[in-house]
């Protein structure tokens, strides 16, 4: 029985046991103190690329560009396609499409980093219950790097936006998110201009080509997926309401508008002269407030909301407990949130210490990102060696901050268990195995990672393995493996 | 878990029971490839089938059409024309193989992507009302092929999700692992029903799938792979793929070319690689939702409701626009910014199954649409009337 709540411990809430670990006496002591020695910003993802870093890089690019053009380009965005600007003047267009290249090649590059360092966190870290909590809130604030202008902001989003927050208020994590370069960006916030706004009215005025106006996208996912979820009682009026609220919103250095306020590269910046005047109403409730305080306000309202506290129950107790959530354990969480005035650490305390939590069959099937990092951590690896693991991940269904929408990855079993997916485990777990596997003799090791879990028939074909490295991949790829 | 061969032969029992008797088809239906393309995020219908002979197109997508350098829209008829990037589907339909649906959408109603893929995909009134995909509950109706639904994708969309056999097949970039620690994986998986089914699937795509298996993943290579186990004697007759990318708040014409070509590849890609098999062929592309009317702010449009719908194969009665069209003036918009939806996805899908698969139309809707109030469409099929 301890043994068996030491693993469900390390792989329910962790991200697998490690070679060396000795096997918590007190699991749910183990779990709280790690929360309390949790690291925001470690050395890892310190040295990763942050959004300031990514927006210079993005505004030493429309320098080339308009200094290429003469200073013509100035009213794009840094990844818009400038061709059409160019006129037919070849090399230019060459020399062009060179500069591109290479933007997109430091893109890549600083996503590269990010997700080593992302890794490399999640290999070596103390605290795995606490980098769980910061990869489940990243995926609720999913953005992905699908979009040219995303590719090197995910990673920030996660490590500027998320890390600092997740033992603390969620309000404090949704005011962070929204207001963070790689949201803007990623849902077009950043250039939503308000209809009866100072820029709106002088470009009717000015009857340019094309007018500026509302992105509602950024609304409708704060209602719909960051705090009351669908059936949280909101309609097509109040996602409205709340696109014209956050109109101002915006980014500096990314996009340029008239009548814009200068602010530094990649940070948040209001733009009064893009925001919707007047009193807004969501969900009944009226907003008189000015400019940017007016979003401020609904974002504090929406994150004391009732639907807001069930969403986030629901969807907590969905990632670490079950795919159907028990729901004595989802009304428990909700009430604790509310009861709180919105602590995280008030829903941690309740899921560690739920018998529902503790619950013997493993009943979650691991995403490809759990699993992978669990079958390194459980052959001793440590560093993340180079880019095969994103490649890795590629091919498992589940790159890196690559989710597709901005309603991240789903966390059910018939997301993940899937034939063709199940055979790359089992490719994956070989290739993994012919790494490290002479060095690691897994008959020793599954007893070890897995205490009270390990099945017999599991024990006999690692046994039975003609050699070392078959007997680890065999380890990686067993059913009680595959799930936590 | 359903024993899949005791599974197979019930499935074949029932299926034969069902056919609509006195169908000439029925005998042939064994032949009959069905492929659903889903497009996910909102395929902008009207810069795809675009309205020109609406006046009030033009007044709401000026300066908004397709880039230059995707060439000079195709005329379909007095009314619609079609995206130049879709030039291989503009020659089926010249040839009379392929046919545009439009002002079309789900039952849902609301602007959710993931609830309408839901909707979409399950076949049900609502988001979360069935838990299962409606082309998986129609699957015991059909004849039975010897290999099961595929999903072109690594792991199963909804539509496919279900209690009848389906599996999922991808191009991998991926080694293949030893064959020796294959074996002793699948013997590992016995006793676990959930991982035993999942494997023996998985083997029997990765056997069929050949030299193909190598791939990659542009939706062209997509539609040879998917061509590929349709095309086999005993093959799947089944198959989905997925497209994603459709949702363009902004940048829209650049983007929405690219996106538009790349689908007109899949589907050309499907046409050539299935061979004779392409006069079995029907294929229909859809999507969760439209895009509003006009332009927003951002060179993009939001979501919307009424979009349009592909149909491909040499078993489609093509060269039509079918379409009860709205109207795109101010008063005709649904809530004054989408395209009204005038037909019924579903109904396009239970009235494409019946007729291709010669089935009753009555009991299609009963198990793949919840028996909804719907009126399968019909004569999209040549042969039907």
């Amino acid at each position: 029985m301890r043994d068996q709540h030491a693993a469900i411990a390390w792989n329910r809430f962790g991200l697998g046991a490690r070679p060396g670990d000795t096997p918590p006496a007190d699991p749910q002591r183990w779990l709280l103190d790690q929360l309390a020695n949790y690291k925001p910003r470690p050395s890892t993802i310190a040295s990763a690329p942050g959004s300031s870093e990514m927006a210079a890089r993005a505004r030493d690019y429309l320098q080339r560009i308009r200094a290429l053009m003469g200073g013509g380009a100035g009213r794009r965005g840094p990844m818009a396609n400038e061709t059409s600007k160019l006129g037919d003047d070849a090399s230019k267009r060459d020399e062009q499409q060179a500069i591109r290249k290479a933007i997109r090649q430091q893109y890549r590059d600083g996503y590269g980093q990010q997700v080593r360092a992302r890794v490399s966190q999640a290999l070596s870290t103390e605290t795995p219950f606490a980098e769980r909590l910061v990869h489940f809130w990243a995926n609720h604030f999913a953005i992905s790097v699908d979009k040219a202008q995303t590719i090197g902001l995910a990673g920030p989003l996660e490590f500027e936006a998320v890390r600092p927050h997740i033992t603390g208020r969620f309000v404090d994590m949704l005011q962070a998110v929204e207001r963070h370069p790689g949201m803007l960006m990623y849902l077009d916030q950043a250039q939503s201009i308000g209809p009866n706004s100072r820029l709106a009215t002088a470009a009717r005025r000015r009857q340019t080509r094309r007018q500026p106006g509302l992105n509602e996208n950024l609304a409708r996912e704060i209602l719909e997926l960051h705090t009351l979820g669908v059936g949280g009682g909101y309609a097509q009026p109040d996602v409205l309401e709340l696109a014209r609220a956050l109109s101002g919103w915006s980014v500096g250095g990314f996009v340029r508008r008239p009548l814009g306020v200068e602010a530094p590269d990649g940070s948040f910046v209001f733009q009064p002269a893009w925001h919707e005047p007047g009193t807004r109403t969501l969900l009944g409730t009226r907003y008189g407030q000015e400019g940017e305080a007016q979003a401020h306000a609904m974002l504090q309202d929406l994150a004391a909301h009732p639907a807001t506290a069930r969403h986030l129950a629901t969807k907590l107790a969905r990632h670490f407990v079950a795919d159907m959530p028990p729901p004595a354990l989802v009304e428990r969480l909700a009430s604790a949130y509310h009861t709180s005035g919105g602590d995280l650490m008030a829903m941690y305390r309740v899921l560690i210490s739920s018998p529902e939590s503790w619950v013997s069959t493993n009943p979650k099937f691991k995403t490809p990102w759990d699993w992978t990092i669990s079958a390194l951590r459980a052959t001793g690896t440590r560093q993340s060696p180079d880019l095969r693991i994103v490649a890795a991940l590629n091919e498992l269904g589940q790159p890196v901050w690559r989710p597709g929408s901005p309603a991240g990855w789903e966390d059910v079993a018939e997301s993940w268990a899937a034939p063709d997916a199940l055979l790359r485990r089992v490719e994956i777990a070989g290739r993994i195995a012919a790494i490290v596997g002479d060095r690691i003799d897994a008959r020793s090791l599954a007893p070890r990672i897995l205490p009270g879990v390990l099945s017999p028939a599991t024990s006999s074909a690692i046994a039975r393995a003609d050699r070392p490295e078959q007997g680890l991949a065999l380890l990686l790829a067993s059913p009680e493996f595959l799930r936590r | 878990m359903i024993d899949r061969r005791r599974f197979l032969g019930h499935a074949g029992l029932a299926g034969a029971a069902l056919l609509t008797p006195g169908l000439a088809l029925a005998a042939a239906s064994g032949e009959r490839r069905f492929v659903l393309i889903i497009l996910r995020g909102a395929m902008d219908g009207l810069s795809t089938v675009m309205p020109v002979g609406d006046p009030a197109y033009a007044a709401l997508r000026r300066g908004f059409g397709p880039p230059a350098m995707a060439g000079a829209p195709i005329t379909l008829d007095g009314t619609f024309a079609l995206h130049p990037s879709l030039a291989e589907t503009g020659k089926l339909f010249a040839k009379g193989e392929a046919a545009f649906i439009h002002a079309v959408a789900s039952p849902y109603r609301e602007r959710s992507h993931f609830d309408a893929q839901n909707v979409l995909e399950t076949g049900g009134n609502a988001a979360y009302a069935l838990k299962d995909g409606w082309l998986n509950r129609l699957l015991p109706m059909l004849p039975a092929a010897r290999e099961p639904a595929i999903a072109i994708s690594t792991t199963l969309p909804m539509a496919l999700r279900g209690v009848a056999p389906a599996t999922s097949f991808a191009p991998s970039k991926l080694p293949e692992a030893d064959a020796d620690l294959m074996s002793r994986a699948g013997a590992l998986y016995e006793s676990d029903p959930q991982l035993h089914t999942l494997w023996t699937q998985a083997m029997e795509a990765r056997s069929l799938a050949g030299d193909k298996a190598e791939g990659r993943g542009n939706p062209t290579a997509l539609g040879a792979l998917a061509a590929t186990f349709l095309a086999q004697p005993q093959g799947a007759r089944i198959a989905v793929i997925e497209m994603t990318g459709w949702d363009t708040h902004a940048n829209q014409p650049g983007r929405l070319a690219g996106l538009l070509r790349q689908l007109d590849g899949l589907i050309n890609s499907l046409r050539t690689g299935l061979g004779p098999a392409w006069a079995q062929t029907a294929v229909v592309a859809a999507t969760e939702f439209g895009r509003t009317a006009a332009p927003n702010g951002t060179g993009g449009t939001d979501h919307g409701t009424g979009s349009a719908a592909i149909l491909a194969g040499g078993a489609i009665k093509g060269g039509r626009v079918i379409s009860d069209w709205p109207g795109l003036a101010p008063a005709q918009l649904h809530e004054g910014r989408d395209l009204r939806a005038t037909a019924d996805l579903r109904a396009l899908f239970a009235g494409l199954a019946a007729e291709h698969f010669g089935l009753d139309p009555a009991q299609v809707v009963r198990a793949g649409f919840a028996g909804a109030a719907i009126k399968p469409m019909t004569g999209l099929v040549r042969g039907q009337s």
